[in-house]
């Protein structure tokens, strides 16, 4: 491999690709370029069309325009396989792993070789070395559904390494991560590099992108609008102006606020995931109104069970009350009534439903109450009238409001999610990793949100994966590590190192260990410094 | 040449129409096809077969006597499947119904000489309750435990069979003859022949009162789908039962009120055909409408009043195919819609790309 400076002939090339969807040009006469060797990032806001242009790369669409060079030579992907055969592959955010099988079970999946007799132990020394060549710590021999998320891309990436690719896309990789594992992430990616393979880094977040990446290449509205820039001659509020065509809010400002009476209690929370293994291990917490509380956790220590438990929709031992009434333990409908509202982790499944209606989706919680209701019957025009109101408000981007809710965009989604929640009035909010993959202005309109309602009084449970927002947004501060809360924080004493060590388990002498399960309601204030 | 499938995500509202009829379209042209490698001649067939279902006010009418039983199982199944519950067992609750009818007559519950104005009434009643508790059975092993609704459906079918044929030869035999005695005037539903003194026109017209049942029930159907907050769940159930619960819905509860309900869709047809057409209990009082409805609701695409129209359809070819051919070519063209239906759908849901393949690196 020649070393990218004297390479004339880029590992990947796109020309003037065009793909179309209906109403809209995803792509318009794009080009990019991945030299050998290099961690190339690609930036741009969700619907900037930077998914739709890997996906091309990596063969799941097909271009109506332009044309894709493989080391100089023209191809076609008719498939994801065609692409990985010709060395290309992507790692995407959501993973595609069969839990019950082992690491190299998952990796020989779908490979033509072994052809007939399976000599697990020879795969597994391969799977082994070529993990160690490249510093992804995992056990080849461990089962899918005992590791953690940072070990399952580490798997995703094995895959596509022992398939011989010398082009890897990564589509979001660090949105699932600590920031401990990003580290180690971004080792692995120099060490391909170093070995002369080329890396598509996809991502929202700045920092990062300025810290791997060789090359940045940013997208927006379908175009390049900057190509290959060195980070070294960028900056994050360049980056960010070229993402969004506008200086980009760092932070929203939070004024200082006294919070009102508690809203939301807690007490001795312990419950299963849905594999009946124990998620909740005794957990207590409280929210008061006009307090935004944050739970810091890496995916899959018990937060998405938390706000199930909070919000009726798993069962729990010990109680759970909001404004003095219980509500664990009853089904959803009841913390509705009693002024729950849920932002939930997955938009498309549960916080919508996908093909109905984006009138139908914004009176879901309003259609058992006048005017929506009436006697048995649901009144039409009342309904739509209560959806335009919205659609305008909350400025939702759709053609109609009897358009189908799968044709949103995220952030479209997001707010139509958003505009219904609020509008039910609610005490508390439960928000459940509520920017995950939007882009820039639709995370700065949900913060807004978001502290608009904690101005008007409603207590807010963020749970987030995002440390960043998190500490923008939050008066409190506490850490979740495998069912228990590891730590607690105010704002003002909260301290990113601190909190990354205990989201990872490894804080016992760092940071302000809280013992577990003991948040009382007078202590959650919850820094041992008092806020100055 | 290659051949591969891309979903699609741009098909507007009127596209799955189209291709509904597309496929029928499709299915005929090909049903003809066969038609004529057996040495018949498609064009004449199916001449004779319009001819024969809407020739005239007669065979109209005995379309719509055909289509009756099919309208009302045709909406169990198309509310059932709104659902995403797979209820295949409309020929159970169907028979079941038809069984509880008889039993107010045969029994008896009533005693003789009970006027109509009564008896059909707590017929419809009979019917409705007898299909109904057919359909509470997978419904609640549905909701409280997870059992396979198909596979309960499916079973019961065989045994609603049985239980019928037990009381058609036994209990209720006439004199050892696998039906029953013929019920009482009181006891059929009025028929547009009944008139025919006061009409002489409508002589012979064997059009029944379960016709009005099966539109009825199809309007009360897309009000109460369309325009109610019970409609409004059970939509948002069948899209997205996740979004549902966190709706606030019980799902559990729907679950058994929609198989109580669409069992008792079925069993009033049931009702129906005892009443309006066969006037007594008798084995193989159902062809497989229960099975044919399955086709009918996908046709509808589930829409209720599309079910009316739809099932028309169906008695035109149940009735004048039997006019061609007394099983094969009629059941072939069934199959050959239902075949060509499954097919609209992966298209409705993909699209097919043909191309030649440039170069693999």
């Amino acid at each position: 491999m020649t070393p990218p400076a004297v390479a004339p002939v880029p590992a990947l090339e796109a020309h003037g690709i065009v793909k179309a969807f209906p109403g809209i040009v995803a792509n318009d006469e794009v080009d990019f370029d991945l030299r050998t060797g290099e961690i190339h990032a690609l930036l741009g806001e969700n619907g900037a069309g930077k998914s739709t242009l890997m996906n091309i790369l990596a063969g799941l669409y097909r271009p109506d325009a332009g044309e894709i060079r493989l080391d100089g030579v023209p191809v076609v992907f008719r498939s994801p396989r065609d692409a990985i055969m010709a060395g290309l592959g992507m790692v995407h955010q959501h993973f595609t792993l069969v839990p019950s099988q082992t690491v190299t079970e998952n990796i020989l999946l779908g490979l033509d070789r072994p052809r007939f007799r399976l000599d697990l132990h020879r795969s597994e020394a391969e799977v082994g070395r070529l993990a160690g060549q490249f510093g992804l710590r995992v056990d080849p021999r461990a089962k899918i559904w005992q590791l953690s998320v940072g070990e399952q891309q580490r798997v995703e990436i094995l895959k596509m390494l022992y398939r011989g690719a010398r082009i890897l896309i990564m589509d979001e990789p660090t949105a699932v991560l600590a920031p401990q594992e990003v580290e180690e992430l971004f080792r692995t990616l120099r060490s391909m590099t170093a070995d002369g393979r080329s890396v598509v880094f996809i991502s929202h977040k700045l920092s990062e992108v300025l810290a791997i990446a060789d090359r940045i290449t940013v997208m927006r509205r379908g175009r390049v609008t900057a190509a290959g820039l060195v980070p070294a001659e960028t900056s994050t509020t360049d980056l960010a102006r070229r993402m969004v065509g506008r200086e980009a809010l760092e932070s929203v400002a939070r004024t200082p606020q006294r919070p009102g009476a508690r809203v939301l209690a807690v007490r001795d929370v312990a419950a299963d995931n849905d594999r009946g293994l124990p998620a909740l291990r005794s957990i207590s917490l409280d929210v008061a109104a006009g307090e935004i509380v944050g739970i810091a956790a890496v995916a899959g220590n018990g937060q998405s069970e938390l706000a199930q438990v909070i919000t009726g929709l798993r069962p729990c031992s010990g109680s759970v009350t909001v404004g003095g009434e219980e509500v664990a333990n009853r089904h959803a409908g009841h913390a509705i009534r009693h002024g729950v509202a849920h932002v939930p982790e997955d938009r498309t499944g549960v916080g919508s439903a996908p093909n109905l209606s984006v009138s139908d989706n914004l009176i879901m919680k309003r259609y058992r109450d006048a005017p929506v209701a009436r006697g048995w019957f649901i009144d039409d025009t009342a309904a739509r009238t209560l959806a335009q109101e919205l659609k305008d408000e909350y400025a939702i981007a759709a053609p109609s409001i009897d358009t189908e809710a799968r044709l949103l965009s995220g952030g479209n989604l997001q707010r139509l999610i958003f505009a219904r929640e609020i509008d039910s009035g609610p005490r508390l909010m439960v928000a459940v990793q509520p920017t995950r993959g939007l882009d820039v202005g639709a995370i700065e309109a949900v913060h807004r949100v978001l502290l608009a309602r904690r101005e008007s009084g409603t207590a807010i449970l963020l749970i987030s994966e995002d440390l960043d927002e998190i500490l923008a947004l939050a008066d409190r501060v506490d850490v979740m590590f495998e069912g228990r809360i590891a730590g607690s924080f105010s704002a003002e004493t909260a301290d990113i190192q601190e909190i990354g060590l205990l989201m990872t388990g490894g804080g016992s002498e760092a940071g302000q260990p809280v013992e577990t399960g003991a948040v009382s309601g007078a202590s959650s204030g919850g820094a041992e410094r008092p806020p100055a | 040449m290659n051949l591969s499938l891309e979903p699609r995500t741009d098909a507007p509202r009127w596209f799955a129409t189209a291709m509904t009829v597309a496929a029928f379209v499709f299915a005929l042209t090909l049903s003809g096809l066969i038609i004529a490698l057996v040495g018949g001649d498609p064009i004449r067939s199916y001449l004779h077969i319009v001819g024969a279902a809407f020739g005239s006010v007669g065979v109209i009418s005995d379309t719509l006597v055909k289509a009756t039983p099919l309208i009302l199982t045709g909406l169990a199944c198309a509310l059932a499947f709104r659902m995403r519950l797979w209820n295949i067992g409309a020929e159970g609750q169907f028979l079941l119904g038809a069984w509880g009818a008889s039993a107010v007559v045969l029994a008896p519950i009533l005693p003789a000489g009970t006027p109509a104005i009564v008896v059909i009434p707590v017929m419809m009643l009979a019917g409705a309750v007898a299909g109904g508790l057919w359909g509470f059975i997978p419904g609640i092993l549905r909701a409280r435990l997870g059992v396979s609704e198909i596979i309960v459906t499916l079973m019961l079918n065989y045994v609603a069979l049985s239980w019928v044929q037990f009381w058609v030869f036994g209990p209720w035999s006439e004199g050892g003859f696998q039906q029953t005695d013929a019920f009482p005037r009181e006891a059929w539903l009025p028929r547009l022949t009944d008139f025919a003194n006061a009409v002489p026109a409508l002589g012979g017209l064997t059009v029944h009162l379960g016709l009005i049942f099966g539109i009825v029930a199809a309007a009360i159907m897309w009000v109460a789908i369309e325009r109610t907050r019970w409609g409004y769940e059970i939509r948002l159930i069948g899209d997205s039962p996740a979004a549902a619960r966190y709706a606030g819905i019980d799902i559990k509860r729907r679950i058994v009120v929609v198989f109580v309900i669409s069992g008792a869709l079925a069993g009033l047809g049931g009702m129906s055909e005892v009443s309006g057409v066969v006037h007594r209990l008798q084995d193989h009082i159902s062809p497989g409408y229960g099975f044919t409805a399955i086709i009918i609701a996908y046709l509808a695409r589930f829409g209720p009043l599309r079910v009316v129209v739809a099932s028309i359809l169906f008695g035109a070819l149940i009735l004048a195919g039997r006019e061609i051919q007394p099983q094969g070519i009629p059941a072939m063209i069934q199959g050959v819609i239902l075949f060509s239906l499954v097919g609209a759908d992966v298209l409705i849901r993909y699209r097919i790309r043909f191309e030649r393949r440039l170069a693999t690196a």
